[in-house]
């Protein structure tokens, strides 16, 4: 392999864009013209480049590949260790794929303080790739707390009407619980004597102190992810944030929770993770249910689709508890497929929100008669969302219920049940948009998708179908190191049995 | 320990501070007054440099027969305390020109002040403790009445003078306490009296009174109440200095006494300082969510910090003094850079204090209002700004120490704390704007900038301030 530290240069690339954009100067048009392109060159580039990753990946190790080394506080033992396993890589692709088809989004519905904008973005970036590739504890923290700046301002800056409000439960929710995970890393810290995570990952808490780390580590993921019921903060911010920021929201940072749990909770906690697992389900599946009740009753469709996102959620974080080989990958599988779909769908309501400026359902209806490509397009991600064949959301959801399944019967019975929820939602919101009379006088006169939002779409339904159709390629990367988070698990938890027997006799 | 010595060489910086504050005195004096304000004050900058640059040359060792130690602890803090000072002096140049306080005696008690400060973080005495603390607490009183012909700040020294005597009467009782029940007020031999197990109920009476005098001196709750209001009514350059200097004399103060003397009985104190660490957060965090003046905004911001730092001494261990100075230093950093930004908030050659002045400075000073931002997210300790650092070394300490549920609580008063700090960015970035600002001065924007570089760079070399803070604190456990 090269010598590049690929992995950093994807890293601070879009930081490098950041300093171009600090450099522009001049009058308001040329300033956020040059802007939009610096930013989409930036991103654009920067997705190639992680492309490397993909190219250069060896699937057949559980090892973690592309690490880079560094001192940093080598008085504390810290450093700056990055690197990715099969499980991280695809989420820093997803990260950098879909940042381009933001800033994309955003070319004609940003008009004021383009610059920050796009400076905001790139600093997300940035942020999102180091939290995948972190390989330290206090990395990790660094990057997954530095999320929160930019998603501050962008939702305050450019969201809708609530925005301040939103914007401040977001921070202060996502904080509170991060401050907590902060404490359980200074306790890790203390014990092992380092916050590097594959050392971390070998070390064997007792259990005791697992279950209180679990706990801390808990409030901060369930807050991300979200979990019933700390995932209030996930609607509001939704429907406050411009539709990149609700892209790259449910998109990516929804998925930082997932991913901590699986690097964090499960190989360092195992044995606090079997204890707690009902209730990870148990939570989960009042999130389906609840959740999805709860969608079919909303009015804005943002909301609709944000409430969806924490039932989509309760299936990651079901198979993700499984312990078993398909609810992780199911996990990890619908994790990139609803990053990829809600993505779709939030840049779905931004095409119209563009034209008429409201989100009501009321306000639409018939929209096929006078946008036919945009119904289908619509149609598509719908269905994906609803997890038809076909498409990526089936193989996710397939995969995590199967898990489920292996587990425990009843938990896959109750999931299962929310996916017809789920389409009923969906279904329901799709007719009331794109079916029906055309009634409404400012719908009339309403345009088609535009040359520049299908550049958008496009990429995305490929990447669907190509999950849906071909998902090896995705689940071959990441198959050997989820085999090999099982099997860590799995030994730590039949040692532990086994300890607890020998006490017993 | 070379108690037996004169030694003048290791206090060369102080008596160089004292000969020039004395020979400025004269200059201001004999050039006519305040016609020469400006020049005494840059005059003073140039002495404040100097002395840091004898301070990090000296060779060190202890004065003044065991009075004194310029030890790497007191090094460290000196230097500390020599940038507050600098700073403040440049900061207040402008200011009490335009504001009529443009007394030449200015620059120089703060200079004096200074001295005390750094012969205070020096004493390894009783007595000589006593000696810094009241040059530095008289020259300050006077300082916050400079502008005798306003009502605020003449009431603002008066409150601060009546209640920093009480703090002091207090100190010298449970000084006198300690000396009367060990019969010695050196450090050194107090140490080795008062050991676990060995410390009589006199001492131990003695040592709650010094301990509620420092309190005092760094405004920790509950002796914390005069802070706002003189922050308030002190001129702005003034309060800046006030926020900056005296807090890290009085922390490394405090720091020198509970480890020197005190060392050897780490669990009688430790749950008072937990105590009060826990009450300074709370209050600094909840008693600032409604203050609509940003001067007393920062006078409960700085409470709180005060209790941020106290976690470290509350860890009673090298790791936590440690994360004192790391913290003290990005502390002194961040409150320079956001006084700064204070003192440029003047609309039409009038100070404007309201949080709601700064309405929409995003539009207005861009620049200005991006470098506000991150000071405040700093501030707010979210990484990967300086200000996550010093929370992070002191809960890791704390945390070393067993002390979970502390770190805990602190933490969760800082999320609450992140919310006014979050507020003056919602002001400044979310809401229209008001009319603009005046013109910055140069030397502000100077200010601004380094602070802001400082910030953002740290993340990336976090050891050029740890290791010499880690080598300072081991000074202290050496002794």
């Amino acid at each position: 392999m090269s010598d590049v530290p690929i992995l950093s240069l994807v890293t601070f690339l879009p930081l490098i864009g950041v300093l171009f954009l600090l450099r522009i100067n001049g009058d308001e048009a040329t300033v956020a013209r040059n802007s939009r392109w610096v930013a989409l060159w930036t991103s654009g580039f920067t997705f190639l480049v992680s492309l490397m990753l993909w190219v250069n990946f060896d699937a057949t190790t559980a090892e973690f590949q592309f690490v880079e080394q560094a001192d940093w506080m080598p008085g504390l033992n810290i450093s700056y260790h990055m690197g990715v396993d099969g499980i991280s890589v695809l989420f820093v692709l997803l990260a950098t794929f879909l940042t381009p088809i933001c800033i994309l989004s955003a070319w004609e519905a940003i008009q004021k303080r383009v610059k920050e904008y796009m400076i905001a973005f790139l600093v997300l970036e940035t942020m999102m790739v180091g939290m995948f590739s972190a390989l330290d504890g206090l990395l990790f923290y660094l990057f997954f707390e530095g999320v929160l700046i930019p998603m501050f301002i962008i939702i305050g800056v450019w969201g809708g009407q609530r925005r301040v409000y939103a914007a401040f439960k977001l921070f202060l929710y996502t904080l509170l619980g991060s401050v907590l995970m902060l404490v359980a890393l200074l306790a890790m810290y203390f014990e092992a004597g380092t916050t590097d995570i594959p050392t971390l990952m070998e070390h064997g808490f007792s259990y005791n102190m697992q279950l209180w780390l679990w706990l801390a580590f808990f409030a901060s993921f369930a807050v991300k992810v979200p979990m019933w019921p700390v995932h209030t903060w996930l609607p509001d911010a939704h429907v406050e944030a411009p539709t990149a920021g609700s892209v790259i929201l449910a998109g990516v940072l929804l998925k930082m929770g997932g991913y901590g749990f699986l690097r964090f909770s499960l190989p360092m906690m195992p044995l606090a993770s079997e204890t707690f697992a009902p209730l990870v389900f148990t939570l989960s599946i009042v999130a389906i249910i609840y959740t999805s009740l709860v969608a079919l009753a909303q009015q804005d469709m943002k909301k609709l689709i944000a409430y969806s996102s924490v039932a989509h959620m309760g299936i990651v974080t079901i198979g993700a508890f499984t312990f078993n080989q398909h609810g992780i990958e199911g996990s990890i599988f619908q994790m990139l497929s609803h990053g990829v779909v809600s993505g779709a769908l939030f840049l779905c309501v931004g095409v119209v929100y563009d034209r008429i400026h409201t989100r009501e359902i009321d306000a639409y209806g018939g929209l096929v008669h006078r946008m036919p490509s945009y119904a289908l397009i619509f149609m598509f991600f719908t269905m994906a969302s609803v997890g038809l064949p076909g498409t990526g959301g089936f193989v996710g959801e397939i995969l995590a219920l199967l898990g489920a399944f292996e587990a425990n019967t009843w938990v896959a019975f109750f999931a299962a049940t929310g996916l017809i929820l789920g389409a009923a939602y969906a279904l329901y919101l799709y007719r009331r948009i794109i079916f029906g009379a055309l009634t409404k006088e400012n719908l009339k006169t309403i345009l088609d998708l535009s040359p520049r939002e299908w550049l958008i779409f496009a990429p995305l339904v490929v990447i669907v179908l190509w999950m849906g159709v071909y998902p090896v390629s995705f689940l071959d990367i990441m198959h050997v190191s989820v085999e090999n988070l099982v099997n860590q698990v799995e030994t730590a938890q039949a040692a532990a049995a086994h300890a607890a027997q020998l006490a017993a006799n | 320990m070379g108690v037996s010595m004169l030694n003048l060489g290791a206090a060369l910086p102080e008596m160089f501070m004292a000969v020039s504050a004395l020979a400025l005195l004269m200059l201001g004096v004999f050039a006519g007054k305040d016609k020469a304000f400006r020049t005494v004050s840059w005059l003073a900058v140039a002495v404040q440099v100097v002395a840091i640059i004898l301070v990090m040359t000296g060779e060190g060792g202890t004065a003044f027969f065991g009075q004194f130690s310029a030890d790497a602890f007191a090094k460290f803090c000196k230097v500390m305390i020599l940038i507050g000072s600098a700073t403040g002096i440049i900061m207040a140049m402008n200011f009490a020109e335009r504001e009529n306080m443009a007394r030449f005696e200015f620059p120089i008690l703060i200079t004096l002040a200074t001295l005390g400060m750094m012969a205070m973080v020096s004493a390894t005495d009783m007595l000589s403790l006593y000696l810094g603390l009241e040059l530095q607490s008289l020259a300050l009183y006077v300082v916050a009445a400079i502008r005798r012909d306003t009502v605020r700040s003449t009431e603002s020294g008066l409150k601060y003078f009546i209640l920093g005597s009480i703090a002091s009467g207090i100190l010298l009782y449970g000084m006198s306490m300690v000396y009367g029940f060990t019969g010695s007020t050196n450090f050194g031999v107090l140490a080795e009296i008062l050991t676990a197990g060995n410390l009589p109920v006199g001492a131990m009476v003695g040592m709650a009174f010094i301990f509620a005098g420092l309190c005092f001196k760094v405004s920790a709750v509950p002796f914390h109440m005069w802070t706002p209001d003189v922050y308030e009514g002190a001129p702005t350059p003034v309060t800046s200095f006030f926020a900056v200097a005296p807090k890290i004399a009085g922390l490394a103060l405090f720091i020198r006494v509970a480890i020197g003397p005190f060392g050897g009985v780490v669990e009688d104190w430790q749950q008072i300082i937990v105590l009060i660490s826990i009450l300074s957060m709370a209050v600094g965090s909840f008693a600032a969510l409604r203050q609509e003046n940003i001067k007393r905004l920062m006078a409960y911001s700085s409470i709180g910090h005060v209790g941020f730092a106290l976690v470290g001494l509350a860890a009673g261990t090298k790791d936590g003094v440690t994360g004192i100075l790391v913290y003290l230093g990005i502390y002194l950093v961040m409150n320079l850079g956001t006084f700064a930004v204070i003192l440029c908030m003047r609309r039409n050659d009038r100070m404007a204090e309201e949080i709601t002045d700064l309405a929409g400075l995003a539009k207005t000073k861009p620049l200005m209002a991006a470098i506000t931002a991150i000071l405040m997210f700093s501030m707010a300790g979210i990484p990967p700004l300086a200000g996550f650092f010093g929370k992070f070394y002191v809960f890791k300490a704390a945390v070393d120490a067993g002390l979970v549920t502390l770190a805990v609580i602190g933490l969760v008063t800082s999320v609450v704390s992140a919310y006014y700090y979050l507020r003056i960015i919602k002001v400044m970035y979310f809401d229209e704007p008001v009319e603009g600002f005046d013109r910055n001065g140069t030397e502000m924007n100077v200010i601004m900038a380094v602070a802001t570089i400082v910030i953002l760079a740290f993340v990336f070399f976090p050891n050029l301030l740890m290791d010499s803070a880690a080598a300072a604190a081991a000074s202290l456990f050496g002794m």
